[in-house]
Order: structure tokens, then sequence, then C-alpha cells
């Protein structure tokens, strides 16, 4: 039989399919837990920046002393203890059917379809109280959808910081929510407005600092009108009654 | 080391260069060369891959079916690159974050299949793994040199250390964005090419054609 009749190469494909799939899922199997690994440290180290806890010098774990995880059942703004913190996923509880609830089209400001019951919230306690507090967004842009960190100050009104950790937007354009400087520029601004609505949005142009509403406004990314569409969207929808509205006012409450 | 396998690790590095000279593997050399730490992951990954592909098709190239010689070559490419990316998903967490689309690119990569088609089908498996080495460091040099050029004119740093002080942080150097962009890298390719030939006259191919002036009188 030559090397070219139809069963050998049949044969050699099906040989070849076996050998390469059994080292593909080796490596993909061996190398799961310190991939896993990795992207926890990635997330932790993302919300000792946002929250403003990073040091060079400390160790990871030590920093992250001061954070408290909660899950927060965003229906009735409460603390919830239905799962363990560190094995709760929120994106994956978000396409969870049992975990999550479908937005209707009036509902979806943001664009995600489906939300998650339970949010995973970030307390940044010194000594004992609560200064700071971490809460992850995600929304659609142009291209993908952007999942990021915003951090408010005690009064749970005042932003202190924001980050995004993933997203696909174009490099240079929507890319510039990766920006240190324009990211830095939401320090102080404020979300919700004396009715107590969210109003912070991302406007055309650069923001005018003699403006009553500057406080409320961002500068839109140039070049990217749809991406800074997005982001408003998310704040909207987030800060608002389906997002962390009800857990925002109840915190709040707490403190009075 | 023998005198053949020594050719054929050092050939690619200049006189057969794989980017300068056999013009493959140009769209990577564009991508990944802001930086000398991405560039640096490049070459290790394609090194390896190049390598370890070239063994393992010249181990078994005398029982591939000619038919489906392509397949079976991508099929071990494919699955040494996606081993590759693990390997970096786990151990350089950061850098497979930015190198993720690039890596898997490899596969893709014309130097990796153009070794195993020319050379791999036709050798045993160690010069085999040799000339996959010796090609994938002649890439690796001019990633490099790129790498260098494009990351100390564009952020004004190497390796992430700067060197020229950038204007922005108080120094005097106004970096040049063109450098962070993917033209760069072509006129620094470019220019490498010219330079490689104009050392080294051998290498300038014969023109295809050659305009020639035509007398009226030629026509008829």
């Amino acid at each position: 039989m030559t090397k070219d009749s139809p069963f050998n190469i049949l044969l050699t494909a099906f040989a070849l399919c076996i050998v390469c799939s059994v080292l593909v899922s080796t490596a993909a199997i061996g190398l799961k837990q310190k991939q896993i690994d990795n992207q926890v440290l990635d997330q932790k180290i993302k919300i000792l920046k946002v929250s403003g806890l990073w040091q060079d010098e400390l160790a990871i774990d030590q920093m992250f002393e001061s954070v408290e995880t909660r899950l927060v059942d965003l229906a009735s703004g409460e603390y919830s203890n239905l799962f363990a913190v560190d094995e709760y996923d929120q994106n994956k509880a978000s396409n969870d059917l049992a975990q999550s609830i479908e937005l209707s089209r009036q509902e979806d400001i943001a664009g995600i379809g489906r939300r998650a019951n339970l949010a995973k919230v970030y307390l940044v306690r010194r000594e004992g109280e609560v200064v700071r507090i971490v809460l992850p967004i995600h929304g659609y842009g142009l291209w993908s959808t952007l999942y990021g960190y915003v951090t408010l100050e005690r009064d749970m009104n005042t932003v202190y910081a924001i980050t995004f950790y993933d997203h696909k937007e174009t490099p240079g354009l929507g890319g510039e929510v990766d920006n240190q400087k324009w990211q830095a520029s939401w320090r102080g601004k404020q979300i919700y407005d004396e009715q107590g609505q969210p109003r912070i949005a991302l406007i055309k142009g650069s923001v005018d600092r003699s403006n009553a509403m500057q406080k409320y406004q961002i500068d839109g990314l140039s070049g990217a009108t749809l991406t800074s569409q997005g982001v408003s969207n998310m704040f909207t929808f987030w800060m608002g009654q389906q997002g962390y509205k009800k857990y925002l006012e109840n915190t709040r409450g707490d403190k009075a | 080391m023998s005198k053949t396998a020594k050719r054929v690790v050092l050939d690619p590095l200049v006189d057969n260069n794989p980017i300068t000279l056999q013009i493959l593997g140009i769209c990577s050399a564009l991508a990944v060369t802001t930086t000398v730490s991405a560039a640096l992951i490049m070459c290790l990954a394609l090194t390896s891959v190049t390598a370890l592909s070239n063994a393992s098709i010249s181990m078994i190239r005398h029982h591939i079916p000619n038919n489906i010689r392509i397949i079976v070559q991508m099929t071990i490419i494919a699955s040494l690159v996606i081993v590759v990316d693990q390997i970096l998903k786990a151990y350089a967490y950061e850098a497979s974050k930015t190198l993720s689309v690039f890596v898997g690119l490899i596969i893709t990569n014309c130097i990796v299949m153009g070794r195993a088609e020319a050379f791999a089908m036709k050798n045993s498996p160690g010069i085999s793994f040799l000339d996959g080495l010796g090609n994938g460091l002649g890439y690796s040099v001019v990633l490099l040199v790129v790498a260098v050029v494009r990351e100390l004119f564009g952020s004004g740093s190497i390796l992430g250390v700067t060197i020229l002080l950038p204007v922005s942080e108080g120094g005097w150097y106004v970096p040049n964005g063109l450098m962070l962009l993917p033209p760069s890298a072509f006129f620094i390719i470019g220019l490498g090419i010219w330079a490689i030939r104009a050392r080294k006259p051998e290498q300038v191919e014969p023109a295809e054609f050659r305009i020639k002036r035509v007398h009226r009188t030629e026509v008829f």
C-alpha cells in the first residue's frame, strides 16, 4: 500500500488529530489553575488601583486586606449571602437564566441583554469605616462590551476613579477609555442630580468649567462618538433603578 | 557544531534573512514592534514554534501523504501555537493580554509554513530543528531592531526604561507619534533592506522588466 492511498490518507489524518488534540488538551488542562490564579490576581490589582489603595512596595494580598467583598441583591438593594463571594462570578451569572433577569428594551440602556441578580461590590475600609466603594459596571460601546469598575466616595455620589479591564474598542479612538489623563478627569464628578436621577454623561467636545452642569459632565472621546455614548449609557443604566440606585440609597441611609 | 549545522543556523541571520531577503512574516513585524518587550516575547514564541514544527514535521515526513501535506503541516503548527499561547497565559499573563491575538496569528505566519514546506519536508529532524531555530532568530533580529527604533523614538524608552525624557514628563524629547503607528515599521524594514543590499549587492534581485526606449521605426 502506498502512502498516498485513500486509506492511508484517512489513517494519517486521524492519527495526527488524536496526537495533536491530546497535546493541546494536556496543555490547556495542566495550565488551567495557573491561568485562573493569574486572572484573579489581575482583578485584584485592578480593584486596588481603582480604589486608590495601590502601593508599589506592598504585597497584593496585604493591600487587599482592607477590601471587603460583598454580594448585593440589586432588586432590593440589600446585601446577600446566597453564594460565597469568592465563588460568585457576576459576568457568568449574567448569562445564567436562573441567576439573572432579562431586560426589556426600555430598561436595557447599556445594551447588555441580561443583568445578574447579584452584583459583586468591594468596600474599602479604613480603620473599620467604609471610605470608598468599588462597583463593577459593563455596557456596549461600538464593537464590544466594555467591562470596568467605578469607585465612589463615602457620599455614594462623588466619583473617585474609573477603569476598564476589558474591551475591544478601536485603539487610539474608543480605546482612549484607557487613557490615564481622561480617566483622571472623572475624579470629583457627581453621579446624581438634586432629584436623585443619574445625570453624569460624556458630552461632545470638552467641558466648559464655568458651566453650572460641569460637575455632571465629562469630556467626550474625540473620534469615538459611539463609545462615548456607550460609556454614558453604562452609567445611566448602572446608577439607575435596574442598577445600584437602591443599594446606594440604602447605604447612604445607613450613614445618616 | 558541524559546518552545515552552523551554516543552517547562521545563514538566516543576515545572508538569507526571512524578513529582509525572503520578505516573509512582515505583518507581525508591523504589529508587535511598538515595544521591545512585546517584540521579545513574540520572537521567543515564533522561534520555538518554527523550530518545533520543523522538527516534528520532518520526523513524520516519510509518512505524510502528499495530497494532504499542507493540512498536516497546518495542524501541527496550530497545535504548537495553541500550546505556546496557553503557556504565555499561565506564565506571562500581562504580556499575553496584549499579545494573544498576534500569537494566534503565528499560525498564518509565512515563515513557519514556508520553512516546513521548503526545508522540513526534505531534511532530517535535527537539521530541520536548527533551520527553524535559525529562521526564528533571523526574524527576531529584524523584529528587535525595529522595536528598539520604534520604542526609543516613539515613547523615548527601551524596555520601559526612559532614555529620552518626553516633554509630557518634563523632559525635552517630543515623541514621534508616527513611530507608534504600523507604517513606521514599513519604513524601518525598508531602510534595513536597503542597507543590507547596499553592503551585499548579491541580494539584489534582477529586475523583471526593463523599460527600453523604442525607436518609432522598430514598431513596424
